[in-house]
């Protein structure tokens, strides 16, 4: 019967959903509580912004997300250029020695434990600085080189599927008609390849803003990120500003999968408009 | 080897110096070998057609000639250079897709521009090319629409644009009609070649389409596994094919196996078991005596009879055992008393019920010219 079929399909997305997001709800339902008590509701006072103000006076807060932002922008737009170079030697040039180990020691840190990750990472950083004097000292700089080394596997993953949807022959063409190698790449397999340098670029800002683990194997004393500002925090004790702060946190990873996802459809859309008008033109 | 080259060269002009020249091409892909020596001379304004079945390595060798594949033996000369090495941004030599391969993120306009742009072509230059090779197709008004925006064969129009607007002095084209359903390929077939003798470039068409090979080639090469086996004009192919494969792969044909028992400079003799009979041809073989031979004769050319005609050879009793009725023609088929079943189409210049019948006993009868020799 498709009226119980439907009833239990719903009942079970309900429940996702309710698994799913019932516990950030009501972080960001407290974030508007008065009480100074994070488990004790004040109605008489709330729903109240005055966490939000206070967040926005607090100078380490405000530090920390600035670095947070720095360091996710610096490394999206890193990511996606290194992710962009290996995708396209992985696809393009299939025949190249060491092609394999390449594939898997570019995805290997998806895998990888991040304690792992992070621990190598942070050996390295301090073999350079007594063999080279480079870096000196760890902090934005070691987290974002650090981050890049991460994220980029996703980009890799994300740019190499696009990459292999493009008609070779396109490119074929494009050489055919005159252009050079890297003319080709950049006329006509980077603007087709756009899309997923997007999504790359935004899931790169995204596992970089989130990261807790990694980031404080490298980070330094003057350099503490939001999420390792939350985490000292909560380690002191669950404060109602936390629960402002993770919201804001959290509405901005939200408001980057739904802008991705709104151009994602808007493309999709388009295309579909402009099939329409050839089939009109068809007929 | 199977027909008189004296005849031959009469029907053919004597091609102008090869302008293409292809010398024993060969190209391996690990162990396979894809295309086996090849060896090719063709002339300038010439509309040459690569035809053979799939797999064959037509495109393979169409894509050497534009550079995206490296030879692994021979050479390729355009115009009297070596271009065997000279990589595809560097060649006189433009290619139409298969697939078109247009640029999906550029317009009309912009695909066509394409290559003059990599030229460095004045702007103004540009327009008014761009502008004349968009009217020669017939698509002036769309040059602001995007691929996708396009049916089919407007599709196929501005990758030939595309493709011409350089003025390439050879223009490879891969199956230029296989995406076009059957009415449009018909139609456009005749507004290539029209277009190519408008402007004088030399077309390698790949094709394995026999009927739009006929239609649009000067000349022919037939493929099989990498080689050619016969170059030739349409109707050396047809009329003279030079193996049973030649016979067999263009267009529809009776074959049968045979054995030399007459053997004159005007004519020869052959005993086929398979007809009950011999076949007498009326030009000579050059082939060793007691070689097995193949006698190949088109349905078009056996004809049907109720009385016995008044011919001393080629002439065979049978019976009706199947009618395919294709409105211009009629194809009959008829099994003879050894069993075997002769292809016979009859073209419909008579009344209906002047037609054969099913299970009526029939005499099919050839001219001694008919029939052609091959080699087993
Ligand atoms: N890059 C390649 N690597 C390996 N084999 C190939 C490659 N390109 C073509 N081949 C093989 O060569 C043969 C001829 O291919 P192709 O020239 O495309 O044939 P056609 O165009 O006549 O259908 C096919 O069997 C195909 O599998
Ligand atoms: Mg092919």
């Amino acid at each position: 019967m498709p009226g119980r079929r439907s009833l239990f399909v719903l009942m079970a997305l309900a429940f996702g959903f309710a698994f799913l997001y019932l516990p950030i709800l009501a972080m960001i339902v407290y974030s508007f509580n008065a009480s100074r008590l994070v488990t004790v509701w004040d109605s008489a006072n709330s729903p109240t912004l005055m966490w939000y103000a206070e967040l926005f006076r607090n100078a380490p807060v405000l530090d920390s997300a600035r670095l947070s932002f720095r360091i996710a922008t610096v490394n999206a737009t890193g990511a996606v250029i290194l992710g962009t170079l290996a995708a396209f030697a992985l696809e393009r040039y299939r025949r190249f020695r060491g092609r394999a180990l390449f594939g898997l020691l570019t995805t290997a840190p998806m895998v990888l434990p991040e304690v792992i990750t992070g621990l190598s990472l942070l050996l390295l950083f301090v073999a350079l600085e007594q063999a080279i004097g480079w870096p000196g000292g760890r902090g934005a700089t070691t987290i974002t080189i650090a981050h890049i080394t991460f994220s980029m596997a996703y980009v890799i993953v994300v740019i190499q599927a696009r990459l292999a949807t493009v008609d070779r022959s396109l490119e074929e063409a494009a050489m055919d008609l005159g252009a050079r190698p890297w003319k080709v790449f950049f006329v006509i397999t980077l603007p087709l390849i756009m899309p997923a340098i997007a999504s790359g670029w935004v899931l790169a800002f995204i596992l970089s803003w989130d990261d807790l683990v990694i980031t404080s194997f490298v980070s330094g004393p003057s350099s503490t990120t939001l999420p390792q500002l939350v985490f000292s925090k909560v380690r002191l004790g669950v404060s109602p500003d936390i629960n402002a702060l993770a919201t804001i946190l959290v509405l901005i990873v939200t408001a980057c999968v739904v802008a991705a996802g709104v151009y994602m459809v808007r493309l999709e859309k388009r295309r579909a408009r402009d099939a329409q008008t050839a089939f009109d033109a068809a007929t | 080897m199977s027909t008189d080259p004296a005849a031959r060269a009469a029907t053919t002009p004597s091609p102008p110096a090869p302008y293409v020249r292809i010398e024993r091409l060969t190209k391996r892909f690990g162990d396979f070998v894809a295309v086996r020596q090849v060896s090719l001379e063709i002339a300038r304004g010439e509309i040459f057609c690569l035809l053979g079945g799939s797999g064959c390595g037509k495109t393979t060798l169409l894509r050497m000639l534009a550079g995206f594949e490296t030879p692994t033996e021979g050479s390729i000369y355009i115009d009297g250079v070596d271009v065997t090495g000279v990589p595809p941004y560097e060649r006189p030599v433009n290619m139409m897709f298969q697939s078109y391969a247009l640029f999906p993120h550029m317009t009309v306009e912009q695909n066509v521009a394409f290559g003059l742009r990599q030229d460095g072509t004045p702007r103004a230059e540009i327009e008014t090319r761009v502008e004349e090779m968009l009217s020669l197709v017939k698509l002036d008004g769309y040059a602001k629409r995007k691929p996708h925006q396009l049916s089919g064969g407007q599709r196929q129009r501005v990758a030939l644009a595309r493709a011409l607007v350089k003025r390439p002095k050879l223009l490879l084209l891969d199956e230029p009609l296989g995406a076009l359903d059957k009415k449009l390929r018909e139609h456009t077939q005749f507004e290539l070649v029209g277009l190519q003798e408008r402007l004088g470039v030399t077309f390698v068409i790949v094709t394995h389409d026999q009927e739009e090979a006929m239609t649009l080639a000067s000349r022919i090469g037939v493929m099989r596994a990498g080689e050619i086996l016969q170059v030739g004009s349409p109707t050396d192919i047809y009329e003279y094919p030079n193996s049973r494969f030649v016979a067999d792969f263009i267009g529809s044909v009776n074959l049968v196996e045979g054995k030399l028992v007459e053997d004159e400079p005007d004519h020869v003799r052959i005993d086929c078991p398979q007809l009950g009979g011999t076949v007498y041809v009326d030009h000579g073989v050059s082939s060793p005596p007691d070689a097995q031979l193949s006698v190949a004769i088109r349905p078009e050319k056996l004809q049907l009879a109720r009385e016995r005609p008044e011919q001393p050879d080629n002439v065979l009793a049978g019976t009706v055992t199947g009618i395919a009725y294709l409105g211009d023609a009629t194809r009959y088929l008829v099994r003879l008393s050894t069993g075997f079943v002769l292809r016979v189409t009859m073209p419909n210049v008579y009344r209906r019920e002047e037609q054969f019948e099913q299970g009526q006993p029939v005499w099919v009868h050839w001219h001694a010219s008919a029939a052609v020799v091959v080699m087993r």
